[in-house]
Order: structure tokens, then sequence, then C-alpha cells
């Protein structure tokens, strides 16, 4: 048994899903009781889609246990098919359903339906969402191209020349529910399209089982998720030859690098790779004199494994930042996440416990976070700026206008979004020159929407005079010069200023501290 | 009783478990824990439902069923055992840990209440286990709280003190309100269950008069009952009609004249009726379709035909309690059609058949029926909301001329140009 007091990823059926409503033409019947409907509001509230999932739900009761719950699964199923006439059927189990064993997948199959049935078993008490939405799309693949596959011949990603037409590729692994799909399908399709590379199919998102039964048709398959796609671009590499490209096009290097890896895959010369990085303003933004202030800032990473990564490049090569924290609740890619941050010397944290994300981000007092929506839960709490890069997310995470993440428009948008709820360069410099001005209050950041209001600043002194008071507590008495002089330091430093001189008073054996030892220990720590 | 047109329905459903009342039960006892026993997907349910990531750590949680815990590798009362062992040392103002069985839970049969007994000596004079199923095969929405409640009622000492109990959750400042309403009336000790703290549980005995505020408490009255409780029966405190004759059965059963209890109320009343109005205006004739979920339906399908002058087109409920709900039934009107249980496909075909003005039903069907323009009301805000006595009328009214009220000015001229 484990304790969770808040969970990263939901079941896998929920991953299943996820990918059933991704889809057109599928109906996912899922032997389970009624309190499983509350996945639907993932679907209608978090991502407002006016549509209900195609998932019929058999809602067995207790009483039903003792008669013929394999009967009520058949009922449900041949009702659904009635009404919603699927051209492929999804059929699996909850956490519950499992344990009765009722395999409705096998009824299903036994049911003499004329379309193809996707028999779901997703182990409810080892696996979580997203390997479950990976296996479903992989098995709703494999079930529909498993006698195609053993026909054709393996495929050539360089064929399309000898076929005289454009290159073409498969996109991979969007689905609802996750970070920004649907606009990065958008950015990625016009991306390749200026390169001359045309799109076959994008699959789950928006895709109907024709299009999956044509994936054969593409050169090569675009691995835009790992998390949700490597296993069927695996596949699909296994029996037809299909290769697929690894780089997540997020960042601007990786964009760039993506592009060469699908030119060098299909053979198709690159005739513009000095302008490709002047495609977005990222790199501009990033040496323009401004954000002289962003180098070295502390910032704090924490997501799924595929926005992880991408964000530590970025964070470290693209925007000098510091990456004080890596880490990932993914366990499928926890190799890969490691080896980032050993990269960045530092240790991963691979763990489903926020308590500990949470640990870990007060020990790094890192000066931005970038997670999930728990984390900006818990940077609020300490009071870091924080911006959302990957799922679970919030309502306010599916935003109406286009925002990728991936290629340029993508880097554009992260520039923004990471670098806005950090204090601007210039008026971080104007803060510091001014705090002492009668007229300066704390609190006035133009920039700190949730921070700016005259309540937070006197919360904020009560927070530092109560932490000063328990202080006092314990063996390092802050004396009044010092504490005077700590008010003084901006309150979005304040916590780092504090913590780094009692550090330093501690390793000194220092019995007080007074304003000297605030600046013997700015000068200590630089 | 009136002649309501009761009819029945099973097929596929679509409404929560009770597992979600957790939700509004933590808040009302700070001092409790609720330790669901069941897998990811309780733990998934509940922070969906309730939006969980406000709190720093939510006085509730999941001890997750592992494969090694259904296959019998691991011994599931000691699993059991060192995950409250962890949960009481990281929050030992923890006064009440709640063991909450689930669907899982309840199939493999684990035997909470063994559990429970075992760790109530255990933790003797620290914290007090009781153990319940909020679990989805056998319990639905609002009837969690039926489940809690119920396992409490064996920790309740006995008085003969004359009382009047308060039975359901409230929100506080409702809760203060009636009490002094009561007060005005002439009942001056009531008490509430519920209790804000959960170790300061009420006495009950013979002469303890019970009044439902919720009417999904059918195991809990049954309980109370066999500790020699008088059960008051009236309508629910929805709307100034059902709060006027819920404090007159309450006066009664006190033997409180009639003209005392209007004599305290008739101000509220007139006052609420006047606020009712503005919202009555934009109700009035209004087509209504209530989908099962919280059990509320049939009050609120009274409170909106009785004062809000909607027309009812179907009362879903997920089951329905004629002894508990009887005065409700009385007061609706005649042929109204009551459906328990679900088929939610034919629901929404008979929703669209009927073209009507508001549809009250759950959060994942709010969003599909709006976008095939149909107003909706998302049915559990009733249970987050102070939405009963006389002074909330209007509140609660508000909550339905809301999305009329938007619809109207949306459509008028802004999506129609678009």
């Amino acid at each position: 048994m484990e304790l969770t007091l808040w969970t990263y990823e939901g079941p896998p059926h929920v991953g299943a899903m996820r990918v059933a409503s991704s889809m057109k033409d599928i109906h996912y019947v899922l032997h389970a009781p009624q309190g499983d409907t509350y996945a639907d509001l993932l679907f209608t509230m978090i991502e407002r889609r006016g549509q209900r999932p195609p998932v019929t739900y058999t809602t067995f009761q207790a009483r039903d246990l003792g008669g013929d719950t394999a009967e009520l699964v058949k009922r449900n199923i041949t009702e659904a098919v009635e009404r919603f006439k699927p051209k492929t059927l999804l059929v699996g189990e909850s956490c519950t359903a499992e344990l009765i064993q009722d395999q409705p997948g096998a009824l299903a199959k036994g049911m003499g339906f004329d379309i193809p049935i996707v028999n779901l078993e997703l182990p409810a008490y080892s696996k979580k969402e997203n390997w479950g939405a990976s296996e479903t799309f992989y098995q709703i693949i494999r079930t529909l191209l498993k006698d195609k596959v053993n026909e054709i011949e393996k495929i050539n990603p360089k064929r399309w020349k000898s076929l005289g037409r454009r290159p073409k590729v498969n996109i991979l692994g969007p689905t609802l529910l996750g970070f920004r799909c649907r606009d990065d399908v958008i950015e990625i399709q016009r991306i390749l399209s200026e390169q001359g590379i045309d799109t076959n199919v994008v699959a789950p998102l928006g895709s109907s089982p024709e299009d999956i039964e044509r994936l054969t048709d593409a050169d090569i398959n675009i691995c835009l998720y790992q998390e949700i796609a490597e296993t069927s671009c695996e596949w699909l590499k296994r029996n037809c030859g299909m290769e697929y490209t690894t780089t997540i096009p997020i960042g601007i290097n990786n964009t760039i690098n993506f592009i060469n890896e699908v030119h060098e895959k299909l053979d198709l010369p690159l005739t513009n790779q000095e302008e490709l990085e002047h495609k977005s303003k990222l790199p501009w933004y990033s040496k323009s004199v401004d954000s002289n202030y962003l180098t070295g800032k502390r910032v704090f990473i924490f997501g799924d494994g595929t926005h992880a990564i991408a964000a530590a490049k970025i964070a470290k090569d693209e925007l000098g930042f510091e990456v004080v924290g890596l880490g990932t609740y993914s366990r499928e890619m926890a190799r890969q996440v490691r080896s980032t941050a050993k990269d960045l010397n530092i240790e991963a944290l691979i763990t489903n416990s926020y308590l500990e994300v949470e640990d870990a981000m007060k020990k790094a007092s890192p000066e931005l976070v970038l997670g999930t929506q728990m984390e900006r839960h818990s940077a609020k709490r300490l009071g870091i700026p924080c911006s959302v890069i990957s799922t679970p997310m919030h309502v306010q995470d599916v935003p109406a206008r286009y925002s990728p993440q991936m290629g340029w428009e993508g880097a554009n948008v992260i520039f923004d979004d990471w670098v806005h709820p950090l204090m601007m360069g210039l008026e971080e410099h104007l803060i510091d020159m001014f705090k002492h001005d009668f007229e300066f209050v704390d609190g006035h950041q133009s920039h700190l929407g949730h921070n700016a209001t005259k309540g937070t600043k006197d919360k904020e002194d009560e927070h530092t005079q109560r932490h000063i008071n328990i202080q006092k507590k314990g063996d390092i008495i802050w004396t009044d010069s010092g504490r005077a002089e700590l008010t003084k330091v901006p309150f979005f430093v304040r916590g780092k200023v504090k913590s780094n001189t009692e550090k330093y008073a501690l390793s000194k054996g220092l019995p007080e501290i007074t304003e000297e030892t605030l600046y013997d220990a700015k000068a200590y720590f630089g | 009783m009136s002649k309501v047109d009761l009819n029945k329905e099973t097929g596929p459903r679509e409404v929560f478990c009770g597992l979600t009342s957790i939700v509004w039960l933590h808040r009302r006892m700070p001092d409790a824990f609720f330790l669901v026993v069941g897998s990811r997907t309780c733990a998934h349910l509940i922070q969906s439902a309730a939006g969980v990531m406000i709190f720093a750590e939510p006085r509730f949680g999941t001890a997750i069923l592992e494969e090694k815990d259904l296959a019998g590798l691991a011994d599931a009362h000691e699993e059991l055992d060192r995950v409250v062992n962890d949960l009481i040392s990281r929050r030992p103002e923890i006064k009440t840990l709640f063991l909450v069985g689930s669907c899982p839970s309840e199939v493999i049969k684990l035997d909470l209440a063994t559990v429970a007994e075992k760790l109530n000596t255990k933790f003797l004079g620290q914290v007090r286990f009781v153990n319940y199923s909020g679990s989805g095969i056998e319990t639905t929405f609002t009837q969690g709280e039926d489940g809690a409640l119920k396992a409490l009622v064996p920790l309740m000492e006995s008085t003969d003190d004359e009382k009047l109990l308060l039975v359901g959750t409230l929100a506080n400042n409702v809760e203060d309100r009636f009490k002094k309403i009561f007060n005005n009336i002439g009942i001056t000790n009531v008490e509430s269950f519920p209790p804000r703290q959960s170790t300061e549980l009420p006495k009950i005995g013979k002469n303890t008069k019970v009044l439902l505020t919720q009417p999904y408490l059918s195991d809990t009255v049954r309980d109370l009952k066999h500790r020699g409780c008088e059960i008051v029966f009236a309508p629910f405190p929805l709307g100034v009609e059902g709060s006027t004759k819920w404090f007159l059965a309450a006066a009664d059963a006190f033997k409180i004249p009639e003209l005392k209890v209007h004599e305290v109320i008739a101000p509220l009343a007139n006052r609420a009726r006047k606020a009712l109005e503005k919202h009555t205006q934009i109700l009035r004739g209004k087509k209504l379709f209530l989908l099962p979920e919280s059990q509320l339906e049939i009050s609120l399908a009274r409170f909106l035909h009785n004062e809000c002058e909607m027309d009812l087109i179907e009362v879903g409920t997920p089951y329905l309690n004629k002894d508990l709900m009887g005065e409700e039934l009385n007061l609706l009107p005649d042929d109204t059609k009551i459906v328990e249980g679900q088929h939610v496909e034919k629901q929404l075909d008979r929703v669209r058949a009927s073209n009507p003005d508001l549809v009250v039903c759950g959060m994942g069907l709010a969003n599909p029926l709006e976008a095939e323009g149909i107003s909706t009301k998302w049915s559990i805000e009733m249970v987050f909301s102070p939405i009963h006595g006389i002074d909330q009328a209007a509140d609660l009214a508000g909550l339905f001329s809301r999305p009329l009220k938007r619809n109207q000015i949306l459509t008028s001229k802004t999506l129609a140009t678009h």
C-alpha cells in the first residue's frame, strides 16, 4: 500500500480514455462502477470539451455482483455499438472490474460484431495513466495494422524520391489532456511544411481508425511525445521498418536538431540551416541587455519526462539560468532524466510524492519554479514565481490563445511564460536602487501580479517577523540591527538572504546576527 | 401523498460515488482525517472532484492498493497499520480517522471494521478510528455522508436531556443562523451532527428530536431511531416554503404553538420572498430537467416549481426513500415525473426531446449540453454552497437564474453576429 494525498497521474484506464476521446469513430466500453464516471469531467471541465468522452461505463453495483455481471457487460456493449456505431470498439475494465475478472474484451470478441475490437488489458494496480495511454494507442495500431504489415514491403524512408512525391510523415503522440498538444501539432506541421514535408496522419489527436490504417503511407514517424508514442513507433519500426525521430522539438536548439534529424532520416537536403536561428525571437530576447539579469537565475524543474528534460536544456543553454533541481514523476523516463541531471551536476528527483518535491524545492531555494499545477501551488506557498510546463494541469493551463511549447512559436511562448513571472531585469535593478525611498513599497512590481498588493507586503513583513521571532528561541539571535537590515532587503530575496545569513552564522559559530553579519554572509556567498 | 408519477430506470449511470462526500465532510470536521483504502482511481477521483491543490496537505488521502496487496503477498492489515502510523506521526493533530472503504476494498472484502478495532486499541486516548464504505458499488455521491455519520452514531453518548438535533452537514454560517432562529422560536437546546469538531459529538437519547437538514441520511436516521431518538418528518429547509415547514415541524415536536413560529419567521419570509422575486422573473415558466446526482433533486424541484414557478419536465433521483421524502413528494404538483435510477443515454435523449430551458446535471455532462445549446447548472455546487434556510432562498434561486441570465446576455447579440 502506498499513502497518496495527491497523485500526478490517474489510473491507466484514464490514459485509455485520453486516446479514445482524442480520436473519431471510436467507442470505449469500460467495465467500471458508477464513481469512475468522474473521469468525464477531466475532459469537459479542464479541457472545456463540448463533447462527452466516447465512453460507456457499465456501472455495475454491489447487487449485480451476485448475479451475472458478464451479461451486464454484453448488454452495454450491444447498446453502445447500436447507439454510437463506432468503426472500432475498445473494451476494457477499471480497477474494480479487474478484480471480478469478467474479461469484457474476450466477451466482446465473441459477440460477432463486424468491427475491429481492441481488448485493453491495463493493470490498474501496477500501472498509471501515461502507460495506459501508450498501451492503448499501441493496441489500436496493432489491431488495425497487424494483417497489413505482413503484406507490405519494409518502408524505406527515402522512398518518396522514387515515388515522385514530397516526403510524408506521421506525427504520433498528441492527445487530449496532454500539455499544449493541440498547438504543438499546428506548429510542427507548419515547420515541416516550410521544409517541403507533408503530414500524412496526426494521431491519436483528431484521427479515425481509417487514418490509423494508412499510417504506413508515410515515410517516417515523428515521435512527438515519448510517453505516449514510443511503444507504437517501435512496433512500426520493427514490423514495417518505419524509422522514427527521437528529438523533441522544444527550445531553439532542439527544434533545429529535430529539423536536422527529420532531414537526415528522409535523406532530404536542408537548404535553410542559417535561417533557422532567426525563426524565433527567443535567441535575440535572451541576448538583449535586459536579459543580462536572467543570468544564473536559480530554477527548479519538475514535470513529465519530456517537458522536464526539455525545460532543463532550455533553462541552461538558451536562457542562461542555473538549474538547481530537476525531477519527474514519469518513472518510464527516469533514466533519461537522471542522465540530463548528471550533465547539470545535480541529482534527479524521481518521485510520485508532491511533498517530496516541495521539500526538494524548499532546499534548493530557487528563484523560479517550472512544474505541474501542483508545483505552482507549492511555489505559491513558498512565495516563489512559477510557470507551468507539464501536466497535470488546471483549466487555466488550457489557454484560449495559440500557445504551443514546441517549435519557433513554442520558444517565444516559453520565453514569455518563464520570464514574466520573474522580476524584469531593469526593474529589478531600479528597485534595488530605490528600495530606501520612502515612496517605495514592497510589492509594487508590475510583473508579480500575484504578489502586487499591499496586503502581501504586510503579510511578508509579518512572515519575516514571525521567522525572526521563532529564531530567537533557537541558538541564533537576530539583533535589532540585523533585523532592521533584513527588512531593507527586497521581500522576494529576503527568505534566501535570511537563510544564507543563518547558515553562515551557524558555520562560523556566531551567537547572534548583526547588520555586519548580513554583509559578511553576502560577501561570503557572493 | 400527491399523485406523482414514479418511474424506475436502470442502465449506465453518470454519477459520483460516495467517496466524493469527503470533500465537504473534511471541511466540516477539521480535526478528522479521511483515509480511503482503495485504488489510484479513488485518489484521482477525489482530487479531481475537489480541486485539492488549494490545500497545503489535504485532510484526506488514499492508501493505494498495489499488486502485492491483492496477491496476498502483503498482509493488508499490517500494510494499513504501517500507513496509518506514518500518517499519524505526520499529522499528530488528527483526532478521528475515518477508514473509508472503496469499490476494490469491498470486492476483496477487506475487513476495515477489524482494522479500525485494532487501531483503536493501539492508539487509545490519542486517535479514534471508525470505518464506513464510500464505494460506488454501494453508494452514490451524498450517501457517503450517510455512511460517515452512521459510523459515528455508536460513539455518541447517551442522555435523557431534551434537545433538537440537526442532522446533516451545514455551512457554519447557516448552522449559526438556524440556532438563533430556533432560539427565538423557543427551542434553546439545539445541537448539530456532524459537529464542528469530531470529538465533540452530541449526546443522544429518548428525548432527542432529530430534524434532518439533508435528504440523503437514511441509514443514519435508522440508527438514531434505534438509539431512541424521535425523528421529526418535514420537508427539507430549502427555500421559504420548505424552511418554514421545517421550523414548524420542529416547533410542533416541542409543542410550541404555530403562531410563535410565524411571529419569528414572517419578517424573514417576507424579506426572502421579495429577494426571490428578481430571480423568479427569470425562472418563471421556464422548463426544468433535473438529472440524478446529489439526492437534493426532489427538494430543489419543489422549491423551483412552488416558489420560482418553473415547469418540471423530469426529476431524476439516484434512489428514492419514500419515508424521508414523503413530505416533499406531497408538495410537488400532481403528475410530476420522477425517475429513480438512470440510463444516462436514454435520459439525455429525453432531455433533447423535451427542449428544456435549464438542466441540472453533473460536471461531466454540463459543457457537452451547453455545446448543444442547452443551459445547465452543475449539481455539485449545491453541496458546496450555503443554500439552506429562508435567508438563503434567493441565493439558491440565483444559482439557477444565473445561467439563464448569462445565456440571455451572450445570445442576444454577441454570439449571433459571430
